[in-house]
């Protein structure tokens, strides 16, 4: 069982969570060409090792936020809300 | 151990005939003097061809490109030991239900071969065909699968539609009341569906393969992929390089680990899906059950034990396992279905790497470096896929072009926006 620690509710169950996928992408500008946007829609970096991913407090504060998981043992290494450092930090 | 370090392609020894006659004769000498079924070769300095990859459509891939396309000189490198992925995790479910056209050629074409693959590979595979029902829940849910069997018909496969009586009474422990959730209204039916035993294909593949003098490489883990002028020319392995002007990549879950190795990033998530089995029972269900409003699928193994699974557990995974919640779920949507299972114990529960594409179908094809070609992007289908997979695999490397049957199913198509999404789920992953 993943324990997620969302940033506003603290440390709670999986179940209560919706998964949002890559969180490092970046939305390219609406201008930016097709390659641009196939890279962005389609192409992933699926790493083995620590992932940084969004997901949503959909049972709880229904807000998204970023995970930094192992996707190797499911470890969670931090979390971070949306525009602030890992763990709580500055960004 | 015999050195085969000189040796150019030469057939191996030949592979004792599995027959009655063979069974007994062993049996007089108390089943001491049967052969190994494939060689432990030390690998050679050079191939052909080099496959990457020792499960189903690695070892598959291997054996038609020795067989159809008269290579020999050939080698599988597998870094655990064979069928010890997901040709070892599945649900050993066989089916070509499919909707659209690329998939109902292709998967069609995959149950083709199963039929006849135990006489193909002298091995006994144990297809089973005990049909694969999809139940229907919904008004929409009977649309949707006359629709997927006028469909399947138009493209010359079987298919059924039964009504919740005709069910009730096929599958008598199936809850067919109007009280439940999810009230069975009917079902989609592919009699020629069924099961496989599924190590049993990495094995008989590997054994006629073998024969045919492809090297089975076990232990061997690919570290790097030589490129030289955009053209293949080797892979770095635990075990040394090898030089080969052609590689198969057959790893799925891993592809996107193994393409990155040319430079190549694929539109490809790894995640996790889960499957699991109770004790041993006898037989009480001689046919596959499938739910997609409660995403659910069952059948009982040749021992006993109900194989089931479910949804994809939904966040990128390499770990082989699973949590709870799935576990959980799966076994909610058996009892919500079978009533009369709730007294069975859980026995086993694993789970396996999905390569999950953007459009929910495979990629198997030439990659953008001249000499690599994959066969991967299975999502949830790999295992009925294997047999069709690997020759269409081994045509693509043989002719370095792909056959009309796997033409569609390239790495281009999601640069040119010639999805094959059988759900219309989009290009989110863990949807399909």
């Amino acid at each position: 069982m993943l324990l997620i620690p969302c940033p506003w509710c603290g440390p709670r169950s999986q179940i209560e969570f919706t998964y949002g996928g890559d969180a490092t992408l970046e939305r390219p500008a609406n201008d930016a060409g097709e390659e641009a946007w196939y890279r962005y829609v389609y192409l992933r970096d699926n790493p083995r090792g620590p992932h940084d991913e969004f997901w949503l407090h959909s049972a709880g504060c229904r807000s998204w936020f970023r995970v930094r998981r192992d996707t190797r043992t499911h470890d969670i290494l931090g979390s971070a809300a949306m525009g602030a450092g890992w763990n709580g930090a500055p960004r | 151990m015999a050195n085969n370090a000189g040796r150019s392609a030469q057939p191996a020894a030949p592979v004792l005939k599995y027959s009655i006659f063979s069974l007994a004769r062993n049996a007089l000498s108390r089943h001491q003097g049967w052969p190994a079924a494939w060689r432990s070769p030390t690998p050679r300095k050079r191939y052909d061809a080099v496959i990457i990859g020792g499960g189903g459509h690695g070892l598959a891939t291997a054996y038609y490109l020795a067989r159809e396309h008269g290579m020999r000189d050939i080698a599988v490198l597998e870094k655990g030991w064979l069928g010890g992925g997901n040709t070892g995790r599945n649900t050993t479910i066989v089916r070509s239900n499919y909707h659209l056209d690329p998939n109902a050629h292709f998967y069609e074409f995959s149950l083709k071969l199963w039929e006849s693959l135990s006489h193909e590979l002298n091995f006994n595979v144990m297809y089973s065909a005990r049909g694969v029902l999809n139940l229907v829940h919904s008004p929409a849910d009977i649309d949707a699968a006359m629709r997927r069997g006028n469909a399947m018909r138009l493209n010359g496969i079987d298919a059924e539609y039964l009504t919740r009586d005709e069910i009730a009474r096929r599958i008598p422990n199936l809850d067919c009341g109007g009280e439940s959730r999810f009230p069975i209204l009917g079902g989609l039916l592919q009699p020629r569906g069924g099961t496989v035993r599924h190590d049993a294909v990495a094995w008989g593949y590997a054994r006629a393969a073998d024969g045919l003098g492809v090297d089975i490489l076990q232990q061997c883990e690919v570290t790097g992929l030589r490129i030289e002028g955009g053209a293949v020319t080797g892979v770095d392995t635990s075990l040394g390089h090898i030089a080969t002007p052609k590689v198969g990549i057959a790893v799925a879950g891993h592809s996107g680990h193994v393409a990155a190795m040319a430079g190549l990033k694929l539109p490809i998530e790894s995640h996790v899906l889960q499957a699991m089995v109770s004790e041993p029972v006898k037989p009480v269900l001689d046919t596959v059950v499938t739910s997609g409003a409660v995403h659910f699928y069952i059948s009982q193994s040749d021992k006993g034990e109900l194989v089931m699974g479910g949804d994809l557990d939904f966040y990128n995974s390499y770990a082989q396992r699973g949590n709870l919640p799935i576990v959980e779920h799966v076994t909610a949507a058996c009892l919500a279905l079978f009533p009369s299972f709730g007294r069975l114990r859980l026995m086993r529960t694993w789970g396996g790497i999905m390569d999950m594409t953007m459009d929910g179908s495979p990629i198997i094809g030439k990659l953008p470096v001249s000499g690599l070609y994959m066969t991967g992007g299975w999502c949830y289908g790999g295992f009925k896929a294997t047999p069709a997979s690997g020759w269409l695999h081994a045509y693509t490397i043989a002719h370095d072009a792909p056959h009309a049957l796997n033409a569609a199913f390239t790495l281009e198509r999601f640069r040119e926006g010639a999805m094959i999404d059988e759900k219309g789920a989009g290009p989110y992953a863990w949807a399909h």
